[in-house]
């Protein structure tokens, strides 16, 4: 485990909606904002069409934490999708809470398409949880190998 | 006796041609197993039976018959009328498809005692019924039950206690499919966990974690929708407290977007398919209960 503690890294799936969070990413880019390369970024069109089973498949894929990047409350491309978003993964994160996945490997976030500095930040951020917490072993070991 | 009288309507109705066929319960193998079963005269009609072992909620069976030609007598216990509303809120049924007889219920069981759901009864009330067959006995209401109390006991446990108790029972899953065929809100024509293509039920999984997935999917797709009927329980061989999960759902909900039912009164938005401008942040959920 020494050896690999130095050289483990995680995997991180982003997934960032088109207008700003992507956006956003790309001005961290633009910024010469660093943000650990474990993060992988998956656009989707709203926040709103992360399904649920997006997120379980990337841990089954073997994904470590999954983060999901929207536009702020209120500035929705489609006037609701992330009013909606937000719902469901309440619901989700709480269900994932409930059967004992450890809590911070899910996280939601808002990031418009002018906080390049925020998008890198939170990445930094999340990408240090993530490595505190170490390997997803639970998501996949709910039914006993 | 509830179940003559049932039986003694049934048979008037089919007569005089107001309904096609009867939905109602049979017996089944065993002694404690009423399955439900569809009647079309008067010499079928001689199976049926009504008592303590019709634990089986009729409203799935609704969706296929709505497509037949004339009235379905359809049977419904005070609980199963919630499934049954919430199939036409969903525009799943045709409510001038059926006639609905709602049956007074004093419980139901099967070999092992009073079935879960009973043991927390929604009421007594009917939410829709053309007519009510019931008697004084099956009237009185069951003990008051908190249903969540099992629920909040696992969210009192820490993180590595509640993730031994589910790995524990969803490891005995064998994937029969059985809690999301039953399941009165669980209506897709094309299930996302089929693949109609393969020439087989449902396909191989790849890996254990769809198992946990299945059953997190599954609960989550109902959320909203749910009216704790209680069934995935019920059907399971291997006895998983599938219920718990949909009850998370439900309490969760319940908390943190005002108390709410499925099933319930008139056609309204659900939980899931609304949302106010002061919802929580998801985080919240990382702050609550045991780490």
């Amino acid at each position: 485990m020494s050896v690999n503690e130095k050289t483990w890294k995680p995997k991180i799936v982003a997934f960032c909606c088109n207008w700003c969070s992507y956006a956003g990413a790309d001005l961290a880019g633009s910024g010469r904002l660093a943000y650990p390369a474990e993060i992988k970024i998956i656009r989707v069109p709203c926040s709103c069409r992360v399904n649920p089973m997006f997120i379980l498949r990337a841990f089954e894929r073997g994904a470590d934490g999954v983060i999901i990047c929207g536009c702020h409350p209120g500035d929705c491309h489609y006037t609701s999708g992330n009013y909606y978003a937000r719902r469901r993964m309440t619901m989700l994160f709480s269900m994932l809470d409930f059967l004992g996945i450890e809590r911070g490997r899910t996280r939601v976030e808002w990031v418009s398409a002018a906080e390049g500095q925020k998008f890198a930040n939170t990445m930094n951020e999340f990408a240090k949880t993530i490595t505190e917490l170490g390997e997803n072993r639970k998501l996949g070991d709910l039914r006993c190998k | 006796m509830i179940a003559n009288e049932l039986k003694k309507r049934a048979l008037e109705l089919l007569a005089d041609g107001t309904v096609k066929r009867v939905l109602g319960w049979q017996k089944g193998e065993f002694e404690h197993d009423w399955s439900p079963a569809l009647f079309e005269t008067a010499e079928e009609m001689k199976g049926f039976v009504y008592g303590k072992y019709a634990g089986a909620n009729l409203s799935k069976y609704c969706l296929k018959l709505n497509k037949e030609e004339g009235k379905t007598l359809v049977m419904l216990k005070p609980c199963d009328t919630y499934s049954f509303n919430q199939l036409l809120h969903e525009h799943r049924l045709n409510r001038e498809n059926f006639y609905i007889i709602g049956v007074g219920c004093k419980g139901m069981e099967d070999q092992n005692g009073l079935l879960m759901k009973c043991t927390c009864c929604k009421g007594k009330v009917f939410e829709l019924s053309d007519e009510v067959i019931d008697d004084e006995e099956s009237r009185q209401p069951m003990p008051e039950v908190d249903r969540f109390e099992q629920v909040a006991k696992l969210e009192q446990m820490t993180h590595q206690e509640r993730f031994e108790f589910w790995r524990n029972e969803l490891s005995r899953c064998i994937r029969c499919n059985a809690c999301r065929n039953v399941c009165p809100a669980c209506t897709c024509v094309k299930c996302v966990f089929d693949n109609p293509g393969s020439g087989i039920a449902s396909k191989a999984n790849v890996t254990d974690f769809e198992e946990n997935m299945f059953h997190i999917i599954r609960a989550y797709h109902v959320a909203g929708r749910c009216t704790d009927c209680g069934e995935c329980s019920r059907v399971c061989p291997q006895n998983i407290p599938l219920h718990l999960l949909n009850r998370k759902f439900i309490k969760d909900m319940n908390e943190l977007y005002g108390e709410y039912q499925a099933g319930e009164g008139a056609e309204e938005r659900t939980p899931m398919t609304s949302y106010t401008l002061e919802d929580v942040e998801p985080g919240i959920v990382h702050e609550r209960g045991n780490e």
